[in-house]
């Protein structure tokens, strides 16, 4: 690792401020990234890496505050400006144009010409040049960017980065949809970069990797930097209390739950590509979760259960369904679901919270006065913060958002919830919200005849699972294994279970 | 407070648009805009575009489009041409009740633009199968009559028989793939359009719309201004104009149909997932939409009084510019009756402003395209500030 003199770091980020409108995305963040080192940004979702990362690459200029570029002062007006200055944004989602070809995407917006034809003996040598410092020699310029995998794609975006003379590469959560061997070759090149003098900022939920290739980190709570340090000094639970600012306990209440009668079996359902066998049982007054890693089916399991996917074989008994399950007929049996992915699937995000909420269940003739009085009610009981129920969901915080599709289940009043990571990109207090309003209903409320639900969750975040659940079970590769009782599992069991019987290291402390 | 007239304003966008335009051609035309002869020529000018219109907007805010509007009126006033050059008026029924006729045409109109409707959405959706199966019991019924010289009445169940036994075959055999509605109405633009000829003998159909068996009737008399005493009021077309609008307008807001119609343009994705069955919800977009078409295309033949294959040559673009104008967003989800109106009055108020100021015809045009891009400008300024 290379130990470098660090008088003036390569960059500094001093009080950083950023509103939008009345919410206060940044107050007063400070950051020193020196050159040949790797920089932690931790923080949980909504804390403020991504609006950090913005106003460093220009996509937003900061309300107040200074930056410095290897001590000249930095002032971006756009992210091409950014980009001039030596900033390269690595992104989760990739931003190759996935048409065309490998040097294309290498030179683009920096294509060497003469007039306006293109310099193609150029191109190719810049482009062989950079593909050299990313380990891909023997990779063929005209493959179409498309056609490769994900890891090669984020690779040739490094090497774009580097070509065009980036000197501070951001690397936002990486290796979300990487393999164990793709995030090997990573590493090692993120270690080669350092060698090179580039100073890197790498921001990821997984604790883990951070202390395998960071060599100091800055924790960011609700837009302010709360610590920072040498990552090797820092104890991991150290570091999560930093992020959490609370005691984690407290988190999942649970009050006491009576098992009621069965409402969903499932026998050896198999769908299209995933899952490739799901037996559970759900019964009434019960949270089960289900547990595994990122692409194990879950999601695919629940969209199978709920018809949006098609069921290769196998048997489901759903809320005394008989015949085709339909989305219509499950929300009619009192059936609701809540999707993974909120702005693409979850809500009708331009449309209004009253919109929205009663979309899986309304009259024939829907008038504004009748929208009103539904939805003022589950406002106030979740609560939901907003102006008005006409209010476009857009404006909503992620939190907010998320109880407009907890309170679609409750307006549909249905008995059984299938819930797709509940609590992805949310604040602490809208999470701690959420699993007090599962608990509530798992548990029902006999004296005012309100009868428990079932509950199935899917999340990747196994603190969360262990804190609502009864019963988990863990997916591996489309198979899920028993239930177990909660009591007898935790993060370490799941995890060898999940990543296939410790084939894999296990990954625990991910966030949501 | 503040924000609330902010957003009253940007809300009455194109009303401050029109009350603009108008204003405008009032203050430069004079006196000669300024009467109700003029007046009543901009609602006489807008109503088929306008009726159209109504439609389109449905299918805009469901997130699809249609250009092949131009060529179901054409197709629709040769098909009444048609039929009236059959001499349906010999059937005893009609003779005895001459007002069945004109309302045989207005069904038979309608009728044809919700068939090309269920085509159109029907291949949108995935079910080719069904479109193939409208497009064979239309075929039948055209070849039985034409060909075999059945009467009508024969025709049509026949027709319906064959198409729907089709429709009910494939739902079991045929695969479904999505097509983007674009490209099938622009196929359709091209296909319907030569239908129109075809039905047509490759020229006008002239037709005497006055009467029937030497009855009068008064499908022409739609597109006539109302004479009372001295006071001209405006022709019965504009009244269906004005009811139609009220009735969609009702509809897009109160009932489920239309929340619907805005949930699957606004995220397809989540109105699966809410149990909206979509596909449905799509291919009845298309019939009452493209009904709607048929309608104005029985108003244009009213107002030609003869079934012409060339007619309504660019109606589609002035019937998607009335719907764009009027704040309506092509991604879907976004829109409304009221602008769609809005946007329909103003571009005939420019078309009829630029003849009274004695402005040749390139300049309306060019107005037009010049408001067309403002509109939306404005627009997506307004929702850059909502961000």
């Amino acid at each position: 690792m290379g130990v470098h003199d660090a008088s003036t770091p390569r960059l500094k980020m001093a009080g950083i401020c950023k509103r939008f409108g009345p919410t206060v995305a940044l107050g007063g963040v400070d950051l020193e990234a020196r050159a040949g080192e790797a920089h932690a940004l931790i923080g949980e979702n909504g804390a403020g890496k991504s609006t950090l990362m913005k106003v460093l690459s220009g996509a937003y200029q900061a309300d107040s505050g200074e930056m410095w570029i290897d001590g000249t002062v930095y002032q971006p007006r756009n992210p091409l400006d950014g980009r001039e200055r030596g900033v390269a944004m690595i992104y989760q989602e990739l931003s190759l144009a996935q048409h065309l070809s490998v040097m294309e995407n290498i030179v683009l917006g920096n294509e060497p010409c003469s007039g306006p034809f293109m310099r193609w003996k150029d191109i190719r040598r810049i482009a062989g040049e950079a593909l050299a410092h990313v380990g891909l020699e023997t990779l063929p310029l005209e493959t179409r960017a498309g056609a490769l995998s994900n890891a090669k794609q984020q690779l040739i975006e490094i090497a774009r980065s580097v070509a065009t003379g980036a000197k501070i590469l951001v690397f936002d959560e990486p290796t979300s949809s990487l393999s164990r061997q793709d995030i090997d070759n990573l590493f090692r090149l993120i270690r080669e970069l350092k060698e090179k003098d580039y100073a890197i900022v790498y921001i990821s939920h997984f604790l883990e990797e951070i202390q395998e290739i960071t060599d100091r980190f800055t924790v960011l709570r609700d837009g302010e930097s709360v610590g920072n340090g040498v990552t090797a000094e820092a104890a991991i639970n150290d570091i999560i209390t930093m992020m959490v600012g609370r005691d984690v306990d407290d988190l999942y209440p649970r009050s006491p739950r009576h098992i009621g009668g069965r409402v969903c079996e499932t026998r050896h359902v198999a769908g299209a590509a995933k899952p490739a066998d799901v037996s559970l049982d759900l019964h009434r007054g019960e949270v089960v979760g289900i547990a595994g890693v990122v692409g194990a089916g879950r999601t695919e399991f629940l969209r199978c259960l709920f018809a949006l996917d098609p069921i290769r074989s196998g048997d489901v008994k759903i809320a005394s369904i008989d015949g085709t399950l339909t989305p219509r007929r499950l929300w009619n049996a009192g059936v609701g679901i809540i999707s993974e992915d909120r702005k693409r699937e979850g809500l009708a995000t331009a449309l209004s919270i009253a919109d929205n909420l009663t979309l899986s269940s309304q009259p024939f003739i829907i008038t504004s006065t009748w929208q009103e009085t539904v939805c003022r009610s589950w406002i106030e009981a979740l609560p939901i913060k907003c102006a008005s129920p006409f209010q476009a969901v857009d404006d909503l915080s992620g939190g907010n958002q998320q109880k407009v599709a907890i309170a679609r289940l409750l307006h549909a009043d249905v008995d059984i919830l299938l819930l797709d990571e509940p609590t992805r990109g949310i604040d602490v207090g809208s999470k701690a919200q959420i699993y007090q309003l599962i608990d509530e209903l798992a548990a029902g409320n006999p004296e005012a005849g309100v009868k428990p639900k079932a509950i199935l969750v899917v999340s990747s975040y196994l603190p969360e699972l262990l804190g609502i659940c009864d019963r988990i079970g863990v997916m591996c590769k489309g198979k899920l294994g028993p239930l177990k009782a909660v009591g007898d599992v935790d993060e370490h069991s799941i995890m060898l279970e999940a990543t296939g019987a410790g084939a894999d290291e296990p990954k625990d402390g991910r966030e949501g | 407070m503040k924000e609330k007239i902010v957003k009253t304003i940007s809300k009455a966008g194109p009303f401050i648009a029109l009350l603009f335009v108008f204003g405008l051609f009032a203050s430069l035309g004079g006196s000669d805009f300024r009467q109700w002869g003029t007046m009543n020529d901009i609602l006489m000018l807008s109503v088929i575009v306008g009726i159209a219109a109504l439609g389109a907007t449905l299918v805009i805010i469901s997130g699809g489009i249609d250009l092949s509007v131009g060529c179901t009126i054409a197709a629709v006033t040769v098909v009444i041409a048609r039929m009236f050059n059959m001499r349906l008026g010999d059937s005893y029924l009609i003779e005895q009740f001459p007002i069945l006729w004109p309302l045989c045409a207005m069904a038979g109109g309608v009728a044809f633009g919700a068939a090309v409707g269920v085509v159109i959405g029907s291949s949108v959706v995935g079910h080719i199968g069904r479109a193939a199966a409208v497009i064979l019991g239309l075929l039948v019924m055209v070849w039985l009559r034409s060909g075999a010289d059945w009467p009508l009445f024969v025709c049509i169940p026949l027709g319906i028989l064959a198409g729907g036994a089709l429709w009910f075959l494939n739902t079991i055999s045929i695969k479904k793939t999505p097509l983007p509605p674009f490209i099938v109405t622009l196929g359709l633009w091209a296909s319907l359009r030569g239908t129109a000829k075809w039905l047509a003998g490759g020229t006008s159909v002239y037709v005497d719309v006055s009467e029937v068996n030497g009855k009068a009737i008064w499908l022409n008399t739609i597109m006539r201004d109302i004479k009372v005493g001295d006071m001209i009021l405006p022709m019965p077309g504009v009244w269906m104009w004005g009811l139609l609008a009220v009735a969609m307008g009702l509809m897009l807001k109160y009932t489920r149909f239309g929340r619907h119609i805005y949930a699957v343009g606004s995220n397809e994705n989540t109105a699966r997932l809410c149990g909206i069955n979509v596909e449905k919800t799509k291919i009845l977009t298309y019939l009452v939409a493209i009904a709607c078409a048929g309608l104005a295309g029985v108003l244009r033949f009213a107002w030609l009084g003869m079934g012409d294959p060339t007619t309504d040559i660019g109606t589609e673009l002035l019937v998607i510019a009335s719907v764009v104008i009027g704040g309506a967003s092509l991604n879907g989800g976004v829109g409304g009756i009221g602008g769609t109106l809005v946007g329909t009055l103003i571009i005939m108020i420019v078309y009829k402003g630029c003849t009274v100021l004695g402005l040749q015809n390139f300049v309306q045009e060019i107005v037009t395209g010049a408001i067309i891009v403002a509109a939306v400008t404005l627009d997506q300024i307004r929702h850059k500030k909502a961000d």
